[in-house]
């Protein structure tokens, strides 16, 4: 088993804490696992990536080979394009639909359907799901929660994880956090 | 699972030390911000852990917690080690008495910095010996190794890290915990002392180390060698290249090679040599710049054999930027992996970084820019931190960057040859690494120039680490070199005071002297 998984987003938007949740739950669970993040310059509004790599053998590479990636998700709908070309021959893109307009940006629906035509890629409405779970920054957790559907793995670990990394913020905000993990979970 | 950062912190934590000193700057801050947050929750562990005023003093504290028989760290980015490169080059004549690992993590790429250099060639110089983890658990097992190989041989001792190893995370697996060294002051300070006599003196001693350091690197497990029958081929890997080979080389489609994993430094001659027995084409992957490749010819030179040699000068591997599996593939002459598909370059933008919203460098910006409209004979010397993005529309405020502090001088030379308006803009924890002393020089010679500083008191570009001086202390500071009070100005950068600031710093502008205008307003990141 191997999977490749590039995280992409804009700073500030919760990459890195998604992906390190799944290269725990995976590290607990006994794979080989790498998990690249971006800090420093990068995170003030840029574009950043983190990568996570989960083997059941060994994993040498910190970073994702061009043509390798599983999965792109991407908070950021173009953000997820930028890194099209790593993604394997049967790879898709997960991305949520809420652009950061900090740009002179692209036509948005031209973003949209160019991560449609890559075979299987899901654009999840974040913007909606979010809305009605009340919290404008859950698109993070939506978007893991599809992911975690599609890897059909980890799925337990997760929740689990959720309630452990929330527990300090109080109830209420592990609550949200689960309701927007099992938005994600079924709605993919 | 640890950044590398953060399992080099535990290593040296499990060590034993008693201190870690550190400047932050992109990769490394995370080494000292683990060994922060452990002292915090640990007190009765006893490590100090504060940061440092610059890399120079950083090491030269480490050395004085060697020097009393304590184990130390201390920690930059690559370009502080140019800024710590005196004390680190007395420091191989010194040597070390509690264990001194220095750690350097270098920016192949420039992700976040302003050049790519090899810190190994600083190892090299120096002549002392040097560690290259590869992942996060040898990150952790190699410092731990670099303070007792450092108490061993006497000498202080290089942690090379990059920095995809610096902000990867892996499993650690921890050993024991060792005690801190108890002080101990020297019974004799002639090695301490680099009087010529004495110095002469250590540096042969030195010198005799050398051979102990080959026979130390010859025998060290993590220079794997693997003689593959047959192979005509031969790869030297070292650091991240030695990942992205074993990843190409896993599929590789049946193609095989001998290789050898270079760890430590000074190189594993004998390993080298017996790599070499065995093979007519050499490729060596290097992740920084090419250093084995330059050392190898001794070794080609005695097999008395012709073998090619594929590197980094050779043209056959980039020669900027970081290695990566699939530049790795190239060299090792197999086929690109395939993708689904290329990116849509008409559609993906770039996002380069940008100050945040409300930033008060913007409104300083605008004041600065709005003093000086209209003047032709004006260049704004800057430097580097979140203000450098000034340099970008739609500021377009500064112009030139170079390296921390660097404003101040260069602004202060052009003042006094001639430039009309000759203006320093520099961030507060920038003027406190390295901007007191140039402008000391600057007020005691009455240079007619405007030095800039924004305090928004914290070092923003590297996360929100706390700075030394800031507020009235750097007022105090300011006039304490002697400048005149009345050309001491403190704005607030907010968009409200657009003119009032400009106005402000156009006075100081004119005035012919030596002048200061500190913009205070904090950052928006403050915690
Ligand atoms: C020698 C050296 N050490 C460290 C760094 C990393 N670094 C870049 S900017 C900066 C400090 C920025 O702080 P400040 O001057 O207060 O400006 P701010 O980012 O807060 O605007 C540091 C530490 C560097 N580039 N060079
Ligand atoms: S982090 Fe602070 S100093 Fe840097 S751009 Fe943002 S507000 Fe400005």
């Amino acid at each position: 088993m191997k999977l490749d998984i590039i995280f992409a987003g804009v700073g500030g938007q919760g990459i890195v804490s998604i992906a390190s949740m799944l290269a725990f739950a995976a590290s607990e669970k006994g794979f080989a696992v790498k998990q690249n993040e971006v800090h420093g310059m990068a995170q003030r509004g840029g574009s950043v990536a983190c990568h996570v790599r989960i083997s059941d053998k060994s994993v040498w590479a910190g970073i994702i080979p061009k043509g390798s990636a599983d999965f792109i998700l991407s908070i950021e709908p173009m953000e997820g394009l930028r890194y099209a070309g790593y993604l394997s021959p049967s790879g898709i893109i997960i991305s949520g639909n809420q652009p950061v307009k900090n740009i002179d940006y692209p036509d948005e629906n031209r973003v949209i359907s160019a991560i449609k035509k890559h075979e299987g890629s899901v654009v999840i409405d974040t913007a909606a799901l979010a809305d009605k779970l009340k919290n404008t920054k859950a698109a993070n957790i939506i978007l893991l929660g599809a992911l975690i559907k599609k890897i059909g793995l980890f799925g337990p670990e997760m929740e689990s994880l959720i309630k452990k990394r929330f527990a300090s913020k109080g109830e209420s905000v592990v609550d949200i956090n689960l309701k927007a993990f099992n938005a994600g979970m079924s709605n993919i | 699972m640890l950044l590398g950062d953060e399992a080099v912190a535990f290593g040296a934590i499990h060590a034993g030390i008693s201190a870690a000193y550190a400047y932050p700057g992109t990769p490394a801050t995370e080494i000292q911000e683990a060994v922060q947050k452990y002292s915090a929750l640990h007190p009765d562990a006893k490590i100090k852990a504060d940061w440092s005023i610059n890399e120079k003093v950083a090491y030269e504290e480490a050395l004085g917690c060697s020097l009393i028989g304590l184990r130390s760290m201390v920690s930059f980015k690559h370009v502080g080690l140019n800024v710590a490169a005196d004390p680190f080059m007395s420091s191989m004549i010194t040597g070390a008495n509690g264990g001194l690992a220095v750690v350097p993590c270098d920016d192949p790429g420039m992700h976040s910095s302003q050049n790519e250099q090899d810190s190994r060639f600083y190892a090299f110089f120096a002549q002392i010996p040097c560690l290259e983890p590869i992942d996060a658990q040898e990150a952790y097992d190699m410092t731990r190794e670099a303070f007792d190989i450092s108490e061993r041989f006497k000498i202080p001792v290089m942690v090379r890290s990059v920095a995809r190893l610096s902000h990867t995370r892996g499993k650690v697996r921890f050993s024991g915990e060792q005690k801190q060294n108890k002080l101990k002051i020297p019974e004799n300070f002639t090695g301490w002392n680099v009087l010529p006599s004495n110095a002469r003196a250590q540096y042969d001693s030195l010198l005799s180390k050398q051979a102990d350091f080959i026979k130390w690197s010859n025998s060290h497990p993590a220079n794997r060698i693997h003689i593959e029958k047959g192979a005509a081929t031969g790869v030297i890997a070292t650091g991240l290249g030695f990942n992205y080979f074993m990843e190409a080389a896993s599929s590789s489609g049946g193609a095989s090679y001998s290789y050898l994993r270079v760890a430590t430094y000074p190189v594993p001659e004998q390993k080298i040599r017996e790599l070499l027995k065995n093979v007519s084409t050499l490729i060596v992957i290097e992740e920084g710049n090419p250093l084995i490749e330059r050392l190898i010819w001794k070794y080609i030179a005695e097999t008395g054999k012709k073998i090619a040699v594929k590197g980094k000068l050779s043209g056959d591997l980039p020669s900027a930027g970081e290695l990566n599996t699939e530049s790795v593939r190239v060299v090792l002459g197999l086929a690109a992996l395939k993708s689904s598909a290329a990116v849509s370059s008409d559609i993906v933008r770039g996002r380069p970084p940008q100050l945040c919203k409300g930033c008060p460098h913007a409104d300083t910006f605008y004041a600065l820019n709005k003093a000086l409209a209209g003047k032709t004979e004006k260049v704004v010397f800057s430097d580097i931190g979140c203000y450098t993005l000034g340099f970008y529309p739609p500021f377009k405020a500064i112009d030139s960057c170079v390296c921390m502090g660097a404003s101040v001088g260069m602004a202060k030379a052009a003042s006094e040859n001639g430039l009309k308006y000759s203006v320093a803009v520099l961030g507060e924890s920038t003027f406190n690494h390295s901007g007191i002393t140039p402008m000391l020089e600057g007020i005691k010679r009455k240079s007619p120039f405007t030095v800039i500083i924004l305090d928004n008191s914290t070092t923003a570009m590297t996360g929100g680490q706390d700075t030394i001086c800031i507020g009235e202390d750097l007022e105090k500071v300011v006039l304490g070199l002697g400048l005149e009070k009345e050309h001491l100005r403190v704005v607030n950068p907010i968009p409200k005071n657009l003119d009032e600031n400009a106005a402000a710093i156009l006075q100081e502008l004119e005035y012919e002297g030596p002048s200061v205008v500190i913009a205070r307003r904090e950052c928006l990141q403050i915690r």
